[in-house]
């Protein structure tokens, strides 16, 4: 659709989960996945873009060479991003870059990482200049309680409850049971999220996602190498958003103590998640109304909620009723997160945006067995990260 | 001894406490905490900032609190004590986080409520801290 497409040659995973053994092997598997599924040999990848880990907000292990490297050198080039939570998806914005350049053919891209259990904590000793740290040394603002500061607005501003978060959970964790590669594959009911402790006011613990072990991985290839060798079942990439804020940015993130002021300069039109998702729509040269099933950033169910409006399913103030007439559950006008979302897997942080690409890419394909959204032909993902990342990547068939 | 604060240059104590912003020379962007270096603001090449109070009250952006004791290095109380935390809007323009004042939880505040800044020893040390505290007007007191 777009004169910037790239071809899916293949995807893979490695199963989400607390699995107690190296990202790297994690990743490889998930690699090697990939490469099966597109029929393309190891020793024709020319790159591999690598997703970095994170640890506490940060960068942790280089991985492009990581990886190369435990896959057996083939002289590959290399490359590793760092983008917290977008960090699959501007990793495969390098790649793509390359490939369309014609200076890559085809391209690995694999991203994977393992985490500890609980609240994510800020890095040890006293970092003083660090907001991430400042964060829960001067407030204990934890990351559960920034998901609940947005849907606690919803509540007083679009009359949201505690019923209409727990059935997001309910949707997902029903989507998840037949996905391989998710971590929890079992049945939820309202009850079950509204009788769960309460972490931060309006958030139960089953509300906000875990966080776990876990590796995607996407190989890449031009249009003309997929229509050459006959592979990829016709995926394309359409467009990959990895736009940052604009300046002011009203919207409280994490994990900053404050916003920008607006007081000099005007708020832009759009949020800074508005913005990610528009464009994507921009570059692909779709509108809203073609996408016909959407993987977003659960991290908790009420974010889930925010999300299906920033990226334009339905008018502000709107993603309530929709939930609630059954629209973004499988079978429904939008189906939301088919793959069960991070509800069903657990955060792991570089490899979840190439797992929402992975997801895409198999319900385009009609491959996404037990969770097929029937007929899909455009895709979108979306999520945001800390420092002014997130992104947003379009894909068609 | 006389209590200090938690940090230094972010908020004045005493009677009538305040957050401590500053504000671009050249484009007159307020920022909190304190800015140093460049102006955020894309269009200016502003590098110098004067120190500025901010307003006292604002409006609730919205708020929640931890039922759960948050890691290190939040300093938690034995044993530990829920509390509150709000994301205000003042008028200078932006939002800025705080924890709730010392007796008040998320039943005593909604999204557009006003709020008041005041100073408070920590939960769990003897520094001060700012905090948001509902403004309860005349009159709705006698409702409750």
């Amino acid at each position: 659709m777009s004169r910037h497409d790239v071809a899916v040659a293949g995807v893979g995973m490695h199963p989400w989960g607390k699995w107690g053994k190296n990202f790297v092997e994690y990743g490889v598997h998930a690699a090697r996945a990939a490469l099966a599924d597109s029929s393309i040999a190891w020793q024709d990848v020319d790159l591999v873009v690598g997703g970095e880990t994170v640890r506490n907000g940060y960068a942790g292990y280089v991985a492009g060479s990581t990886f190369a490297s435990a896959l057996g050198w083939n002289g590959a080039r290399i490359a590793t991003s760092y983008a917290a939570c977008a960090t699959g998806a501007q990793a495969l914005d390098t790649a793509r870059a390359r490939i369309l350049a014609g200076m890559s053919e085809v391209a690995l891209v694999v991203g994977a990482d393992t985490t500890p259990k609980g609240f994510l904590a800020p890095n040890a000793g006293e970092r003083w200049e660090d907001p991430d740290w400042l964060r829960f040394r001067l407030l204990g603002m934890t990351n559960p309680a920034y998901f609940a500061l947005y849907a606690r607005r919803r509540m007083d501003l679009y009359g949201a409850t505690p019923e209409d978060f727990a059935a997001v959970k309910v949707k997902n964790a029903r989507h998840g049971l037949e996905n391989p590669n998710a971590r929890y594959r079992k049945e939820v009911s309202v009850e079950d999220v509204l009788t769960s402790a309460v972490v931060s006011d309006p958030l139960h613990l089953l509300d906000i996602c875990a966080t776990s072990d876990g590796a995607a991985a996407v190989v890449l290839c031009s249009t003309e190498y997929a229509a050459k060798h006959g592979i990829g079942g016709g995926v394309r990439i359409n467009a990959i958003s990895t736009v940052t804020p604009t300046f002011p940015n009203t919207v409280i993130d994490m994990p900053l103590l404050s916003t920008d002021s607006a007081n000099a300069v005007g708020a832009p039109e759009q949020t800074f998640k508005e913005a990610i998702g528009q464009a994507a729509y921009d570059e692909a040269g779709i509108d809203p109304a073609d996408v016909s099933v959407a993987e977003v950033y659960d991290l908790s169910t009420a974010l889930e909620l925010d999300w299906i409006e920033d990226l334009q399913l339905c008018k502000r103030g709107e993603a309530e009723a929709l939930l609630r007439a059954g629209d973004t559950t499988i079978g429904g006008r939008i189906p939301v997160n088919p793959s069960g979302g991070l509800a069903c897997f657990g955060e792991a942080v570089p490899a979840q945006a190439l797992a929402q690409v992975c997801e895409i890419a198999w319900q385009l394909r009609g491959r996404a067995t037990g969770r097929q959204v029937e007929g899909a032909r455009v895709g979108i993902t979306a999520n945001q990260g800390l420092f002014g990342h997130g992104s947003s990547v379009i894909l068609s068939v | 001894m006389t209590a200090t604060p938690a940090i230094d240059g972010w908020f004045t104590t005493g009677p009538d406490p305040a957050l401590l912003g500053s504000r671009c020379t050249m484009c007159g962007t307020v920022f909190f905490p304190q800015k140093v270096g460049f102006c955020a603001n894309p269009a200016c090449a502003g590098e110098e900032f004067e120190e500025t109070e901010l307003s006292r009250r604002g409006t609730v952006w919205s708020y929640t609190d931890a039922q759960y004791q948050p890691p290190a290095p939040y300093v938690a109380p034995e044993p530990f004590v829920p509390f509150a935390l709000a994301a205000v809007e003042l008028p200078e323009g932006l939002v800025v986080l705080g924890q709730v004042a010392q007796g008040y939880g998320v039943a005593d505040l909604h999204v557009g409520a006003e709020v008041e800044l005041v100073v408070e020893p920590e939960h769990a040390s003897e520094q001060l801290i700012w905090r948001w505290k509902p403004v309860v007007e005349m009159g709705e007191e006698a409702d409750q």
